[in-house]
């Protein structure tokens, strides 16, 4: 990873702020304002997919088209990805997927770089 | 602490034992990439213990660094962390007769941990009062928080000493592939991650990847409509 400062302090701390008193008031909504109100149903059941409906999209961009590598697709990061989601399915085991996933990309770019 | 509750803080500890396994090498890379971003060791430390949710740290952090709009930043990190809207309707049956300052501190601790191991005991252990839940919960929250603080401290800290060819750019997609591939375990899931890298790709001419919260809601839709289906079907 290129060192790249975060020089505007103004915006690391908004940042931080911001996404601290927003995440406290997900958590508080019920728990503190909205006490026994029930929510839709169908509403909690959308709710219980946000990791999985944004977390393998905000990754996806940066395995196809790595920022270290120009945009250009990199067959090391792909197939670490690749191994690292078949070895978490499999094992059903993060930090076995995130071991098998690194050895793999070390692996890669030496080999493959 | 009064005697009768110790024990149930105790075994709360125990009970977190495991989880602090994760908890200790993610709260720690944050830390170095954190300070391999330029923010200062209070910087880091401060991001960990104001907002305390792991992946939208992440999220936010990846970013910052690709330089988007600071309300996207904001509102894509958030995204990440709308399920804990559900943990607090699932936690106020059981804590929601607190009084207010507790229920603050309560949902300041409500992590992915603190709702998986406080919600399964509190079904099980249908004759504690709040006492004994409010005990459970500080012996949940005290190992697996502190460890996310003191490795967040150590990452940031020893974090320079990281050799700077080491490919860090990729451990951030490496960590959040590990964390969601364990937990895809129905149809309804799959077809939310998939709806997810798909429709962000699609969209990717969208600017500073807004088309990740489009593709975000869509996931959520086919996730929830799916398995409103397989109900329907088992039902009927």
């Amino acid at each position: 990873m290129p060192v790249e400062a975060i020089a505007d302090k103004t915006l690391l701390w908004t940042v931080i702020l911001g996404l601290g008193a927003a995440t406290f008031l997900l958590r508080f909504s019920f728990l503190g304002l909205i006490g026994n109100r029930v929510l839709p149903g169908f509403l909690l059941k959308m709710l219980r997919y946000t990791p999985m409906a944004m977390i393998p999209g905000l990754v996806a961009p940066g395995v196809v088209w790595p920022a270290a590598t120009g945009g250009e697709p990199d067959p090391a990061r792909l197939i670490a990805a690749l191994v690292t989601i078949a070895v978490g399915i499999w094992l059903r085991s993060t930090l076995a997927a995130v071991g098998a996933g690194v050895t793999a990309l070390l692996l890669g770019l030496w080999g493959l770089g | 602490m009064p005697p009768s509750l110790a024990p149930i803080f105790r075994q709360a500890v125990l009970r977190a034992m495991p989880f602090t396994v994760m908890i200790g090498p993610f709260g720690a890379l944050f830390g170095v990439l954190a300070t391999a971003q330029g923010m200062s060791v209070f910087e880091a430390m401060a991001f960990s213990v104001v907002v305390i949710a792991g992946a939208s740290q992440f999220a936010a952090l990846q970013m910052m660094q690709d330089g988007a709009p600071i309300l996207l930043i904001i509102l894509t990190a958030t995204a990440v962390n709308l399920r804990m809207a559900m943990y607090s309707v699932a936690m106020t049956p059981h804590l929601g007769m607190a009084p207010l300052w507790q229920r603050a501190v309560i949902a300041y601790f409500l992590v992915d941990q603190s709702f998986v191991l406080g919600a399964s005991e509190y079904e099980r252990r249908t004759d504690w009062g709040l006492a004994e839940k409010l005990a459970w919960y500080a012996g949940i929250v005290t190992p697996i928080c502190g460890l996310w603080y003191l490795a967040t401290w150590l990452g940031a800290t020893f974090g320079k000493s990281v050799p700077p060819h080491w490919p860090l750019d990729f451990i951030v997609p490496v960590s959040f592939l590990a964390m969601i591939s364990p937990i895809l375990l129905t149809r309804a899931q799959m077809l939310a991650a998939a709806v997810s890298v798909g429709g962000t790709l699609a969209l990717w001419w969208m600017p500073h990847s807004s088309g990740l919260l489009v593709a975000a809601l869509a996931a959520m839709l086919a996730g929830a409509i799916w398995e409103t289906r397989e109900e329907a079907r088992h039902a009927g």
